[in-house]
């Protein structure tokens, strides 16, 4: 079982060698090793932890790898959603015009991402990390003749080595006693709570860099539509998840007993993302765009979970710390299924139309049917209506924050309620950023010629939508038996369960008490297929005159151009100019030429990031000022430069002397 | 170790030392290449202490190949260069030479400062020998930096690995192999200076630093 994560190292790096002309061929044994993986993940096996050493790696220290329960999780969600990603690729890779720029890099970044789960001392752990980094890297550069693409290669590196320096650091505060870095050794040593404290905000910057936490999120944005869509769908649906795993496992596992103002800050960026992101991704006209804001706003979801869990167990609060512990782990499975498919989804609709805006689709529905259906059913996921997933997790979330009055420090007391009506209006919010996007793609009438030749796209994406989907519903239909199966995450990692749902009462699902709260994922679901079909019944049947088919959006005019439609700048506008001013400047510029003059008027806004303004603008000037300040050093005579070595050395030698 | 050794050997060091402070203040070419030579025969002399009091027969050869090369070999083509060169008569001007003198002093008592403390664990010899080498060095560096002329940076440069060897002899016995390397470095970097000297003047008549720079484009 340890040797599984070995083997794909070795696998895919044979693959590396072995010239790989066809795509659909890597993407194949790709997807069946993950698939192998995946099974032998979720494989029942006990409680076991298994640990392996390797002698690789830093001399003398070698490799330790190990697999615990919340290993198990990670990997299984890793190797589901990386199954599915290949799968698609075998159809969506036959469109790719250099598909040996993202071959040899697919299945090593897989890799990459496994071991850094399966880590068991701080070398493998930041190898791995880095690993992971480099190769998405060099999958963001697939495309590297747009200079917006190596703009975001470029971006994403600067902030991925940031991240990894933070994490460097929290390790060097962490390392164990006898100055060893094994999990074990951190795990078990004794420090002091300054210092716990400290290692907490570096790893909230190193892992918040990773997993797109505002204010470092400005490099997901461009990165998701740079890359190609299955590996935007890996990078954004499961990469992300491995860094909040590199939380979970520093924050929950390696630190120690928990203080309970550690949990202030992940709360905190949690709630700011949540809403950063969905307030961006609302007003997006590119698809892929949309998405990538989308993952920050549930990084940011994850993120509150988390915070309230560590609040809960500083507290001894056992059950509330597992069942918001629970939620956060749900909520990863869940939207790593849902985002993966909706950017599958994206690529199908790119592949289709050739747009990569919104703003120039249209009426879809009619030439994607298939598409229409799955794109809906991820749609209405991750806007988290019931019945289906990702409305058990946010619900569980919510029953989380619903218990925080329980908590004896004023601060959360506080702080929790504000985190829970940032994240209600996030929900909101969110579910009419998935109307704007399905709406304006896919009905109505094509606003382009691309969109009106779309063709429906090929069985391979199709299928591995279809797959994550019908993952997605049955989570959403039997919600207690994926409770059940976390359940030993959380016992290990908080020190207690949710009371065990299995096939309880017609599968209700109840977190705390029945009396207080249940959710049954598949009466509502019964309900809403019942109350669909009357309403079905009744308009066809009952209903005297029979169904006319007219043009969409028509309003009984005939309309000229389908431009007059309802854009998606028109559908976010009111959403921007009243929430907007929160996440971003936006100034709209107005050309309206005088009476008489035949210009035509132009409309436009300019939006601004406050987190480039204020962070990273000042950060970028200063930088350039310093180097500007120090180009002088590229033109000193031979006698300076020894002199100014000189300097330095005296300099070092006085501090040793003081 | 007798206390008289001892004596012998911090004589020697201080010697070395000594033999820095007058190459410092020295501003004529070719009786700063005599006192080059001077500093290789103390080295050698010190070395060979070591070597006697050590018991130790590498050092020996440490020694051999101190008096040899870099009390007779270098410091003689050293001077035919300059003859070559004709630069031989030149009084090279030296900036602010009571500050640098004082700057040596400094220093001097910098590395004492810094040294001592830091060797408390190694026997008094060693402590001493390591001040003084270093307090070498470190003047070898401050007479690269404060000379124009490149035959006396090339002097600045050698006098430091001197410091070096020093160092090397007083730490009980250093391997052959890390002598051998550092001496080999040091030819090497004589000859390529040496040849590229030659490659300077034919180009532009000089090989004043100064002119050098004017060629580069730089303003004075």
């Amino acid at each position: 079982m340890a040797l599984v994560g070995y083997l794909i190292i070795s696998l895919a790096s044979l693959i590396y060698v072995g010239r790989a002309d066809l795509s659909k061929k890597v993407y194949a044994a790709t997807g069946a090793l993950c698939g192998f993986i995946f099974m032998t993940s979720v494989w029942p096996r006990g409680a076991e932890i298994l640990t392996i050493e390797l002698p690789l790696g830093v001399p003398w220290i070698g490799m330790h790898l190990r697999i615990d329960q919340l290993s198990t999780f990670f990997l299984a969600v890793i190797n589901l959603v990386s199954a599915a990603a290949s799968v698609y690729a075998i159809g969506y890779g036959a469109h790719e015009r250099h598909p040996m720029r993202i071959l040899p890099f697919f299945p090593l970044f897989i890799a990459a991402m496994n071991l850094v789960v399966l880590a068991d001392d701080a070398f493998t752990f930041l190898w791995a990390w880095e690993l992971m980094s480099v190769f998405s890297w060099a999958l963001v550069l697939t495309h590297d003749y747009a200079t917006e693409n190596r703009f975001a290669a470029y971006v994403y590196l600067l902030m991925a080595s940031f991240g990894s320096l933070m994490l460097l650091m929290a390790f060097g505060l962490l390392g164990g006693a006898d100055g060893t870095y094994q999990f074990s050794s951190i795990r078990g040593a004794s420090r002091d709570e300054w210092k716990a404290g400290v290692a907490l905000i570096l790893v909230i910057f190193g892992v918040g860099s990773k997993a797109g936490l505002v204010p470092m999120h400005i490099w997901l944005p461009l990165t998701d539509p740079a890359a190609p869509s299955h590996v935007a769908a890996l990078m954004s649906g499961v990469m992300k998840k491995v860094a909040i795993y590199g939380f979970i496992r520093i924050v929950f596992d390696l630190l120690g007993p928990p203080a309970y103002w550690w949990s202030i800050e992940p709360i905190t960026l949690g709630a700011v993302s949540a809403l950063v992101g969905v307030l961006f991704a609302i007003i997006q006209d590119e698809l892929k765009k949309v998405l990538a804001y989308g993952t920050i706003e549930n990084i940011g979801i994850i993120f509150i979970a988390l915070g309230l869990s560590l609040a809960f167990k500083a507290n001894g609060l056992t059950a509330a710390a597992a069942l918001s512990f629970t939620a956060a782990l749900l909520h990863i499975l869940n939207h790593a299924l849902f985002k993966a498919s909706l950017f599958f989804g994206a690529g199908a609709m790119i592949t289709a139309t050739g747009e990569r805006t919104i703003e120039r689709l249209g009426g879809l529905i009619k030439l994607m049917p298939k598409t229409a259906i799955l794109f809906l059913i991820a749609s209405l996921a991750i806007a988290a209506l019931p019945p289906l997933n990702g409305f058990v997790s946010e619900w569980l979330l919510l029953q989380g924050i619903l218990l925080t009055p329980a908590l004896p420090q004023w601060g959360l007391r506080l702080l929790a309620p504000v985190a829970g009506i940032v994240f209600a209006l996030r929900a909101a919010l969110g579910a009419a950023c998935y109307v704007r996007v399905y709406g304006i793609s896919f009905l109505g009438r094509a606003r382009s010629k691309s969109a009106e030749h779309a063709r429906e796209v090929d069985d391979w994406s199709l299928g591995a939508m279809l797959g994550l989907l019908i993952v997605c519903i049955s989570i959403g239909l039997v919600p207690g038996l994926m409770i059940d199966a976390i359940s030993p995450v959380t016992e290990s990692l908080v020190g207690g369960r949710l009371p065990a749902q299995h096939f309880s009462q017609w599968l209700t699902i109840a977190p705390i008490t029945e009396v207080r709260s249940s959710y049954n994922g598949f009466l509502v679901a019964l309900f809403v297929v019942i109350s669909g079909l009357t309403a079905y019944w009744i308009v066809h049947r009952l209903w005297p005159r029979p169904v006319r088919y007219a043009p969409a959006w028509d309003c009984g005019y005939v309309d000229p151009t389908p431009l007059s439609q309802y854009s998606a700048s028109s559908f976010a506008q009111p959403i921007r100019r009243a929430l907007g001013g929160v996440a971003y400047t936006a100034v709209e510029h107005l050309d309206m030429p005088k009476p008489g003059d035949v210009r035509v008027a132009k409309f436009g806004v300019e939006i601004k990031d406050r987190a480039m303004i204020y962070l990273y603008g000042p950060i970028c000037a200063a930088v350039l000022a310093a180097s500007n300040r120090l180009n002088g050093f590229n033109y000193l005579k031979i006698q300076e430069y020894l002199a100014v070595v000189f300097a330095a050395l005296i300099l070092l030698l006085l501090v040793v002397a003081i | 170790m007798s206390q008289t050794s001892l004596d012998i050997a911090q004589l020697l060091a201080g010697m070395l030392l000594l033999v820095s402070f007058l190459m410092l203040y020295q501003d004529r070419l070719s009786a700063l290449i005599n006192r080059y030579a001077l500093q290789a025969i103390v080295l050698a002399a010190s070395v060979a202490w070591q070597a006697y009091t050590q018991q130790a027969a590498h050092l020996y050869v440490t020694a051999a190949i101190a008096l040899i090369f870099k009390a007779l070999i270098i410091p003689l083509s050293l001077h035919k260069i300059v003859k070559k060169l004709r630069v031989h008569r030149t009084i090279e001007i030296i900036g602010g030479l009571r500050i640098t003198m004082a700057l040596g002093v400094f220093l001097t008592a910098l590395s004492l400062v810094v040294m001592l403390p830091a060797t408390t664990s190694v026997n008094a010899i060693d402590r001493e020998d390591l001040a003084f080498a270093m307090a070498v060095v470190l003047l070898g560096l401050l007479m690269m930096v404060t000379r124009s002329n490149v035959v006396s940076q090339v002097i600045g440069f050698m006098s430091l690995e001197n410091g070096l060897i020093l160092a090397a002899a007083g730490a009980d016995g250093m391997p052959l192999v890390v002598e051998i390397s550092v001496a080999f470095s040091v030819i090497v970097a004589f000859i390529i200076i040496g040849i590229f000297l030659f490659r300077i003047r034919e180009r532009f008549d000089t090989v004043n630093l100064f002119e050098l720079d004017r060629v580069r484009g730089e303003k004075r």
